[in-house]
């Protein structure tokens, strides 16, 4: 079962993206209690799932509707959110290296998760595995869940009394933990923080964390200056990529 | 009718910066500089979301039962717990503070 490049092996990639896969999946349960509170219909609730299928994008947009907002606005919300997903369709593509007959179909499962598994994988052939298990299981069963949410809603009552709001973030400090191995990793995300909260209450739904994005190229610039500066012969500090 | 206006645009909008982000050719992204930004971002965006669905209530800033939750998911981590346990530390330490504190 060792793929033949010596990576790791493919059962321990399915095991790995399962775990992500179902964690995941099964919170589309948190959002169909969310979003038929919302006064979403079913059918409204289970297309977000099916056609939109970003959580956070998800998130926003009933939020917003909910705080009667308009669709437009909602939907800029949700949209802008779902943007970081480009970025991680930038990476993917080159991991993956996918024929471009592929790619459309590829691209619906290009999300936080399923990324984030992928990345983690040393070879393009466990990086391709835990793409589509990942995708496949958290679409399958976030679609499934989200259904059993809308369905249940008004059996569960609170959602927040049973403490699935607090799923969301835990999921999104589970995928991040990997990530921030580096000096530089943790500067980024430290200011990431800062700014997504320290703006929130100033700039539209939404807007915050596009903002907080740019502590990446930021945090490079001033890398780069700092690497220019004391010359690149006198600097052996390990900040910057392992992967 | 608004509320499927709002399913549509994001629908359509979402999947097509999915699908820009898999079409943008390969040799934009053999440049060090571009390859370090797109590993970088998403850390960036991770944690700002973390932070925001953690303290933030609308436009509000809190500190309530979910930051013991993710305090929760953060020592899970830290003992290297797998996924679906750290998501249900969170969840669970949520509930409990809650339910204790009313």
């Amino acid at each position: 079962m060792r793929s033949e490049d010596g990576g790791k092996p493919d059962a321990a990639v399915v095991r790995d993206a399962l775990g992500v896969g179902v964690a995941v999946g099964l919170s589309g349960f948190a959002f169909g209690v969310t979003s038929a509170g919302s006064g979403l219909t079913l059918l409204q609730t289970c297309a977000l799932s099916l056609l939109v299928f970003t959580g956070a994008s998800q998130f926003a947009l009933v939020g917003a509707l909910a705080g009667g907002g308009n669709p437009f606005t909602a939907a800029a919300g949700a949209f802008f959110l779902g943007v970081r997903n480009a970025f991680y369709g930038l990476r993917l593509s080159q991991l993956l290296a996918l024929p471009r007959a592929v790619r459309p179909f590829a691209a619906q499962w290009v999300i936080d998760e399923t990324t984030a598994v992928a990345l983690a994988q040393p070879t393009r052939r466990s990086v391709r595995i835990g793409f589509t298990v990942t995708g496949l299981t958290l679409y399958v069963l976030w679609n499934l869940t989200t259904l059993l949410g809308a369905l249940g809603a008004d059996a569960i009552g609170d959602t927040d009394a049973w403490g699935l709001d607090a799923a969301g973030p835990a999921v999104f400090l589970a995928l991040l933990a990997p990530m921030i191995k580096t000096t530089m990793e943790r500067v980024v995300a430290g200011l990431a923080v800062v700014l997504g909260l320290g703006l929130l209450p100033v700039l539209p739904a939404g807007v915050p964390v596009l903002v907080a994005a740019l502590a990446a190229p930021a945090v490079l610039w001033a890398e780069g200056r700092r690497r220019a500066r004391i010359g690149p012969d006198e600097d052996d500090d390990t900040v910057g990529e392992e992967r | 009718m608004n509320i499927w206006i709002a399913i549509g645009l994001t629908a359509v909008g979402c999947y097509a910066v999915k699908l820009i982000g898999l079409l943008i050719p390969a040799g934009l992204l053999e440049r060090p500089l571009v390859q370090r930004l797109a590993a970088l971002l998403p850390v960036a965006l991770l944690a700002a979301l973390t932070a925001q669905q953690t303290f933030a209530d609308g436009h509000v800033l809190v500190l309530d039962a979910k930051a013991a939750g993710l305090a929760a998911a953060g020592v899970a981590l830290l003992l290297r717990a797998p996924f679906l346990l750290v998501v249900a530390a969170a969840v669970l330490v949520t509930a409990g503070v809650r339910a204790m504190t009313g």
